[in-house]
């Protein structure tokens, strides 16, 4: 469990993609391995109201992840300092255990290089004091990063505004 | 050696505010401008893939001449100096022996605009037109008619809105990223959206309130809230005594279109459209009727977006917080613009246009951009006369205008084409010669006069230099214009020099833009005073609801609703529109966005689906009057059972664009080229097609 929180406020997030593109932009990938991705569903109609949930989807930095316990060169790590999972390109050897180890489909295929891939919330750019190139970019600013012991409160904000009765306290 | 550049995006035509990552001459990342409220490192998906574009080799990578027949491919490579000097030979040719006015230009407006319309004045020709008519031609006619002012002139104050009404307008899904930003924070603080589309968008999923409308049949929802609103006295009554003339011919006109009439028409139910008309009412004038991008739909299109205006207009909301408000130029607090090259004196031209806009044929749309989809007709026809050379400057002619064959045609009776463009456009494809220009992330640009609530100049700035053998687009119409003998109208050697030479008098120079990418003429909003203080441009200085300029033009203010006829029943309407990965034709082929959306689908109601045999994902055979082609259905029950819809800009012919070629169906060559012949939109939707299994 890395000791970051990626939060995806659903209710602001439009669905467009700018994540996973920027994403694959950032580490130069080509056509194929996606690090993160906006799953739709929907829309249905729910009455008279279409509704549709669009949900990110990056990789988790599992507390005991098992793409890091599948794989047999050690490629595949977690970073000591802050729980991020990454995999060092020296060290795999192409096998995909992490592919088919991963209950969520994380890690990813790198046709050019032969090799896998995997979100690592841009720990470079985390070094140099930035955020993960999908969050610096979101289009409506829905993604957000920090430390998980800190995460946004939009939510219950949200809750309490719908909630709160000003003409009467109870 | 890192270093970050201060730009503007051009993945598509909103230009927002970029900041450029280059590390050794390479372009390392691309994130909205930080110091720019509302984008704050935003992007959208489009922006997000310029460096996609910029390391393209799909992209052109040198002047190249055809060899073969038009269209075939064949191609030989050329120095700059060859293809320039076979463009400005062939180009005095036609002008020595037809005129000036036998070369045609078409762009899609851009910041180097007063560039190419000064080399069409130059060489004696009328004939510039832009690409906007094909987009909102309507639109801004529908404006002017009312206020004096264009569309472009208006904007719209999202971030305080209370209530939206959106007609058709994908604003989730054709991205505008600080309108985007602005309305979400709205909603946020409780802020209500209508979304009216005949089918579910993003932007409908999004929405408070959702009406599935019979498609084409937005007037007339329109002129029963007005009936509501005025039966009720629901309007901003200090606001329309003030400023309005014309309302007792309108409550007149209004007063048969009732909302039991609407709903027959549009399958609206009238309680709902009665509700609608009080709630607006309730925060007006915080109300935004959204008048449109593009507005370019059917025949009576400048009729529909009169009636949008107007109803903000009843709400109060022009010039209002949470409304439309003009925008205001650096003049209102005594600054200067930037200059164009087009304030100099050129000599007296004394043809009509191509298309006779500004005569009394085609008296309304706006000569700034003249009708596109005209282009066709007069090169066919020779009326009024006979064009030979058209030069496409980021347009494209062949998916752009409705009626793709038609269109082909037309250019094959031209004895030149030029195209001047960044990828194998279907029209670069087509040309006899592609002069390739530099992407934004290559060149500096012409100053971008920001007119707003608050005067600004933004500055598109070189961030690497060109990958390949390319040019500004600036600079090539400069050397083309060289070859013709008119080099002095473009006093300038570099872009650089371009934009000092714009910038003087304005009290700013380049060094200016570097710490922030813009500079603000001043740091207060600037709102007219709503009782006193705006200056309609309009013969009474008022809201003119019955318009001089359509009476002066002959046609009426309100003239009678035509019923919108349903298509047969083995017909349907084809309907076009935007997905947010894309940017019109231009960017199917970029890596990354073909990878999110290769081609598009044709969406057909399920239940109509079921009933001719058709099954999700099946290839169908979709033919009009004037084409046919085959498409997978997306067949879904978030469609209308009258239309049938597809994004625009896919099934391109172009062998260039190698990942786009032939993916999907163009959807101009299924449409007929038919128009509002008093806006000056195509109507896009004016079209029944039929559709078999294949």
């Amino acid at each position: 469990m890395s000791k970051y929180y990626l939060f995806q406020d659903t209710k602001k997030c439009i669905g467009c993609h700018t994540c996973e593109v920027a994403c694959k932009a950032n580490k130069n990938l080509p056509v194929g391995p996606k690090l993160c991705e906006i799953v739709t569903v929907g829309p249905v109609f729910v009455g008279n109201q279409p509704k549709a949930a669009y949900t990110f989807m990056p990789c988790f930095h599992c507390e005991d992840p098992w793409c890091v316990a599948a794989c047999p060169t050690g490629a595949m790590q977690k970073r000591e300092t802050d729980g991020i999972v990454f995999v060092d390109p020296l060290l795999c050897v192409g096998c995909k255990t992490c592919l088919s180890a991963c209950p969520w489909g994380a890690p990813q295929w790198n046709p050019e290089t032969g090799k896998a891939v995997k979100c690592d919330y841009c720990m470079d750019r985390l070094d140099q004091g930035k955020q993960p190139a999908c969050v610096t970019v979101c289009t409506t600013h829905c993604l957000q990063f920090g430390p998980a012991e800190t995460p946004p409160k939009i939510r219950r904000e949200r809750y309490a505004k719908a909630m709160a009765s000003l003409e009467e306290t109870i | 050696m890192e270093k970050e550049v201060y730009s503007l995006c051009f993945m598509c035509s909103v230009r927002c505010p970029i900041k450029v990552t280059v590390e050794n001459d390479q372009v390392k990342w691309i994130e909205g401008n930080p110091h720019v409220p509302g984008i704050e490192g935003s992007l959208c998906p489009k922006g997000a893939a310029g460096t996609a574009l910029l390391y393209d080799h799909d992209r052109v990578q040198s002047p190249m001449i055809r060899t073969g027949a038009r269209g075939s491919g064949q191609w030989r490579k050329a120095s700059w100096e060859e293809a320039l000097t076979m463009v400005g030979d062939k180009l005095r040719n036609i002008i020595d022996n037809h005129g000036g006015h036998s070369v045609a230009l078409g762009e899609r407006t851009q910041l180097a605009t007063h560039v190419s319309k000064t080399f069409m004045k130059a060489i004696g020709s009328p004939n510039h037109f832009t690409h906007d008519a094909l987009c909102k031609g309507s639109v801004n006619t529908a404006a002017r008619s009312l206020f004096g002012y264009t569309d472009a002139q208006i904007g719209i104050d999202y971030k305080n809105t209370k209530h939206i009404v959106l007609y058709g307008r994908n604003i989730f899904e054709a991205i505008e990223v600080k309108g985007v930003n602005a309305l979400t924070d709205a909603m946020e603080n409780g802020a209500k959206v209508t979304c009216i589309d005949p089918r579910v968008t993003v932007t409908a999923t999004k929405s408070s309130r959702y009406w599935m409308i019979r498609p084409g049949t937005d007037l007339a929802l329109n002129y029963a809230l007005i009936h509501v609103i005025l039966r009720d006295r629901l309007y901003d009554a200090a606001f329309v005594d003030r400023w309005v003339t014309g309302l007792q011919e309108l409550q007149d006109f209004v007063q048969p279109h009732t909302p039991q009439w609407a709903e027959g028409e549009t399958g609206i139910s009238a309680i709902e459209i009665e509700n609608l008309a009080r709630e607006v009412a309730k925060d007006s004038p915080s109300v935004i009727f959204h008048f449109g991008y593009r507005g370019a739909s059917h025949t009576d299109e400048i009729y529909m977006r009169r009636s949008i205006f107007i109803l903000n207009v009843l709400m109060g909301s022009i010039e209002a917080k949470g409304g439309l408000f003009f925008k205001k130029g650096p003049g209102e607090i005594g600054g200067k613009a930037a200059r164009k090259l087009t304030e100099q004196t050129f000599p007296k031209i004394d043809l009509p246009r191509f298309d006779k806009v500004g005569t009394p044929d085609f008296p309304l749309p706006d000569p700034n951009h003249g009708v596109a989809q005209m282009l066709p007709y007069a090169i066919l026809e020779e009326d009024p006369y006979p064009l030979k050379a058209l030069i496409n400057f980021r347009f494209e002619p062949i998916m752009s205008i409705p009626d793709s064959n038609l269109t082909k045609k037309a250019l094959d009776k031209l004895d030149l084409i030029v195209t001047i463009d960044i990828n194998y456009s279907d029209i670069a494809w087509y040309s006899d010669v592609i002069l390739p220009e530099s992407t934004y992330l290559e060149r500096t640009d012409c100053i971008q006069q920001m007119n707003g609530l608050k005067p600004q100049m933004f500055l598109r700035r070189q961030s690497v230099t060109p990958r390949y053998d390319t040019r500004p687009g600036a600079m090539i119409l400069k050397q083309i214009g060289e070859k013709l003998g008119i080099g002095e109208y473009f006093p300038y050697e570099t872009m650089e020099e371009l934009v000092a030479w714009q910038l003087e008098g304005t009290g700013f120079d380049m060094e200016d833009f570097q710490s922030k990418g813009f500079v603000a003429y001043g740091d207060k909003q600037i709102l007219w005073d709503r009782k006193d203080g705006i200056p309609f441009k309009t013969p009474s200085g008022k809201i003119e609801l019955e318009s001089t300029l359509l009476k002066d033009a002959g046609y009426r203010s309100f003239p009678p609703y035509a019923s919108v006829i349903s298509p047969p029943d083995d017909q349907f309407r084809l309907v076009t529109g935007r997905c947010a990965v894309h940017t019109h034709v231009s960017t199917q082929n970029n890596p990354y966005l073909n990878e999110i959306t290769p081609e598009n689908t044709l969406w057909i109601n399920a239940e109509k689906a079921g009933k001719m045999g058709i099954n999700n994902g099946d290839w169908v055979k979709v033919s009009s009057s004037c084409g046919s082609g085959k498409i997978k259905a997306f067949v879904t029950p978030l469609i209308h059972p009258e239309m049938v819809f597809m994004l625009h800009g896919f099934g391109h012919e172009s062998k260039g664009a190698t990942r786009s070629f032939s993916k999907g169906l163009n959807d101009a060559s299924l449409m007929e080229n038919v128009s509002d012949m008093i806006g000056g939109s195509p109507a896009f939707h004016n079209t029944f097609v039929t559709v078999k299994p294949d």
